[in-house]
């Protein structure tokens, strides 16, 4: 570790973060590393945002019947939460802020393949989060869930256009994000940076830029086709005009589910990355885990029916969803193999980066277990609509990718910022958020087994004690969240300068000093090994 | 003369140069810049920029051309799966269509893509005036399109056909009347809102080759810096081709 005395005495070296400043130098700059960081806190400022409103929920949820608010703000509070959390946190996600800050770093080159698209890219986001709560002052609030299943949402006189609108402009984004990281990687790697020499995180943005670009545009479609339903009356969704309301749920997870793995594999290329750095071992099965985020992201392709056993649907078709949903535990149980495998005779070091990958894993697998349970048609019939699927899925995708995007946050942050934090009180913090989770989501599985639905306002007072532990979770999560985000911004006033690479990590981006010079590499890198090189078993 | 095989300035290798401005060296690796029609080793510090990298912003192009293939798939499956359950209403209404304009509108759209594709032609030969002719006819012929388009729907629009929510006039007022059934009423639907999607597409190709024309005449788009022009006829060609699509699923299936 250098101290801050002998940085101190050098000249002010010139980094991305001050060769420009102000708001406009900011907003206006095509660096990928001012992009990625633009996106990193409009995505935090989402996702506090979020957090109150599931905090909101959980309140209500104490009690039975009304506790805080009505019934039909209720509906519009957890609407609101589940279209900020997936729509402008978990989707742009891993990939818009750390794939950003990263990609070029990680394959040695300067920049992204067309960096005024990328920041095009960013403002397209923002202007749909703008749409989106903006929808609430100009209609009544939305109602109708995240999913705008029709024909509800055709009839519902709530702000549902705007904020489609505002959903399409955040697809846009995604797309244009999705279409400069294919490009980027088929283009710009550094002279003897090989598809196989790549960190496993850019397998996983070029996966995912590939989901962004094949299964984006269909949600696109379907928002158009709602946007014509409810100005132009036309009929597609509206059984009353020979339309067919079941279309819709089909057409929205022939995207959205695809968008689950949109969420999650840039999560778990950032668990690959931070796994062989804390056990000095090069990752186990290199290929293996590149090849199954190809694998998890064409299966995951074909198996949006299960979203839909009980909606009407032939009995065939679900069995052939069915079935091809277990086939998407594979390609994920083989990750969770390697990364587990990696780490047997690994010289470990509980850093806290390294802690939420732990996290990340033993979280993720809950998740991934009982989403086979539900997977299977006879076991979803009694769980659909529970609670026990609201806890699948928080496991997936806070569990999942909030807990790798905590974990990025801190592995990155020395070379983002060039500072250290409190890694005492960042332990700290991550504990909370661990504990908080479980306590939070845990009794969701018990109480949704029993039979408590979800979205539901009311409940009968058997399930009361199974809220009130949810809700104490819910308030440890947002307490341990404050400590980790207080403790990050500490760092600007009292943490010690960061070198160029505090974990001691083999991949392209701990070359160059924290923060990164502007252009990133004074010289392009020639690389002739494979990422993770480790002595003394250190492999190509 | 212009496929000519050059030699790589760092180790020799043949490289087929004569596309892009900015190449890599297939076998070393190395950054070549074009200067003054050679190949030269990119001076260290040099950065690609994206309007140089013509692969990259092929790819690019191709990648979001991929997308609009998927957002019209969206609609095509939709159409699919009413025509298979409205099968007889489809016919019926199809037979209301216009033959005659769709004939002339597909006329339009594949001699528009010629002659685009010719605009492209005569920029790599340097030959810019034919190139503007070229872009010209091209823009003209889309802005025909939509002029036809402006009357067949106007035609539909004063007999009644039209989108509306509600049941005071429209395709709403005819299905409340039972003038029309369920299914024909799906197919008109679908009829405007894919047509019309359409019709936005052939606008911005339009407003996009426009573009190109100044680029054109500003030397922006070159013999040796075609790009530009290069992924604005790709634009086109992908509405031509969707139009391909729509043309017999509406006109001719009856």
């Amino acid at each position: 570790m250098s101290d801050g005395v002998a940085v101190a005495l050098e000249p002010p070296r010139r980094t991305f973060l001050n060769h420009r400043t102000g708001l406009l130098g900011w907003i206006l700059s095509t660096d990928h590393k001012r992009i990625g960081i633009l996106y990193m806190t409009s995505m935090i400022g989402f996702f506090c945002l979020g957090m109150i409103l599931g905090l909101m929920i959980r309140l209500e949820m104490l009690t039975p019947g009304r506790t805080i608010m009505s019934g039909r703000m209720y509906n519009s509070v957890f609407t609101l939460h589940g279209v900020t959390m997936i729509f402008l946190f978990v989707i742009p996600g891993l990939m818009a802020s750390f794939g950003n800050f990263l990609l070029p770093l990680h394959i040695g080159a300067r920049d992204v393949a067309f960096p005024r698209l990328n920041l095009l890219s960013w403002w397209l986001f923002m202007a749909g989060g703008v749409l989106i709560y903006g929808s609430l002052f100009v209609g009544e609030p939305m109602d109708t869930g995240w999913t705008f299943y029709a024909p509800y949402s055709v009839k519902t006189a709530a702000s549902v256009s705007v904020a489609g609108l505002g959903v399409f402009f955040v697809g846009f984004s995604s797309i244009l994000t999705g279409l400069n990281f294919v490009t980027t990687i088929h283009r710009m790697r550094c002279p003897g940076m090989t598809w196989g020499r790549m960190p496993l995180m850019c397998w996983a943005l070029y996966t995912t830029g590939w989901l962004q670009v094949l299964a984006t545009p269909v949600i696109g479609i379907t928002l158009i086709m709602l946007l014509c339903e409810r100005l132009l009356g036309v009929g597609f969704f509206d059984p009353s005009k020979g339309g067919d309301p079941i279309l819709f749920q089909h057409m929205f997870w022939i995207y959205s589910h695809p968008a689950v793995y949109i969420m999650i594999l840039p999560a778990m290329g950032a668990v690959s990355e931070i796994v062989p750095v804390f056990t000095r071992r090069a990752i186990y099965g290199y290929k293996y885990i590149a090849g199954s985020t190809l694998a998890i992201a064409i299966i995951g392709y074909i198996v949006w029916g299960h979203h839909m056993f009980t909606s009407g649907m032939a009995d065939s078709a679900r069995l052939v969803f069915s079935l091809l949903t277990f086939f998407v535990a594979i390609p994920t149980a083989i990750k969770v193999f390697n990364w587990v495998a990696t780490m047997y005779k690994g010289s470990i070091t509980l850093e806290v980066p390294f802690l939420y990958a732990l996290a990340f894993i033993f979280l993720f697998m809950i998740a991934g277990f009982s989403g086979v349970v539900q997977g299977a048609i006879a076991a979803d019939i009694h769980l659909h609509d529970t609670t026990y699927i609201v806890a699948h899925f928080h496991y997936t995708m806070f569990g999942g990718t909030g807990f790798a995007f905590f974990g990025a946050l801190h592995h990155w942050w020395p070379k983002m910022f060039g500072r250290m934090y409190n890694r005492k009180v960042a332990k700290g913090a991550w504990l909370g958020l661990f504990i908080g989770f479980n306590l939070l989501f845990f009794p969701l599985f018990i109480m949704g087994y029993l039979g408590m639905p979800r979205r539901y306002y009311d409940y009968l007072p058997e399930y009361m004690r199974w809220h009130h532990i949810s809700t104490l979770g819910s308030w440890i999560v947002a307490a341990g969240f404050l400590v980790m985000i207080v403790n990050l911004l500490r760092s600007f006033r009292s943490g010690s300068a960061a070198p160029a690479n505090p974990w001691g990590a083999t991949t392209l981006e701990w070359t160059v000093s924290s923060p990164p010079p502007v252009e990133n590499f004074a010289k392009i890198p020639h690389v002739t090994h494979g990422p993770y090189h480790y002595e003394p078993e250190a492999s190509g | 003369m212009e496929r000519e095989l050059q030699a790589c300035p760092a180790c020799g290798a043949g490289i087929d140069g004569a596309d892009s401005p900015d190449v890599r060296c297939a076998s070393c690796g190395k950054t070549l810049v074009r200067a003054e029609g050679k190949l030269a080793a990119a001076p260290d510090g040099h950065v690609e920029l994206e309007h140089h990298d013509y692969v990259g912003g092929k790819i690019g192009m191709w990648l979001f051309l991929f997308t609009e293939l998927l957002l019209f798939g969206g609609m095509f499956l939709i159409y699919s799966i009413y025509r298979a359950k409205y099968a007889k209403e489809f016919h019926v209404a199809a037979l209301e269509l216009n033959g005659g304009i769709g004939t002339l509108n597909t006329l339009l759209l594949l001699t528009s893509s010629l002659t685009v594709a010719l605009a492209i032609a005569a920029i790599r030969r340097g030959r810019k005036g034919a190139c503007l002719v070229y872009l010209w006819a091209t823009v003209a012929q889309g802005v025909g399109f939509m002029i036809n388009k402006y009357f067949e729907w106007n035609y539909k629009f004063h007999h009644g056909f039209f989108p509306w929510k509600g049941t005071s006039k429209g395709l709403g007022k005819l299905l409340m009347e039972a003038k029309i059934t369920e299914g024909e009423s799906t197919f008109y639907n679908l009829y405007f809102v894919m047509t019309g999607l359409h019709g936005l597409h052939v606008l911005v190709g339009v407003v996009l080759l426009a573009v190109m024309v100044g680029f054109v005449m500003r030397d922006w788009v070159r013999k040796d810096d075609y790009g530009w022009l290069e992924n604005s006829g790709l634009y086109w060609h992908l509405v031509d081709l969707i139009w391909i699509f729509l043309f017999p699923l509406f006109y001719l299936i009856s």
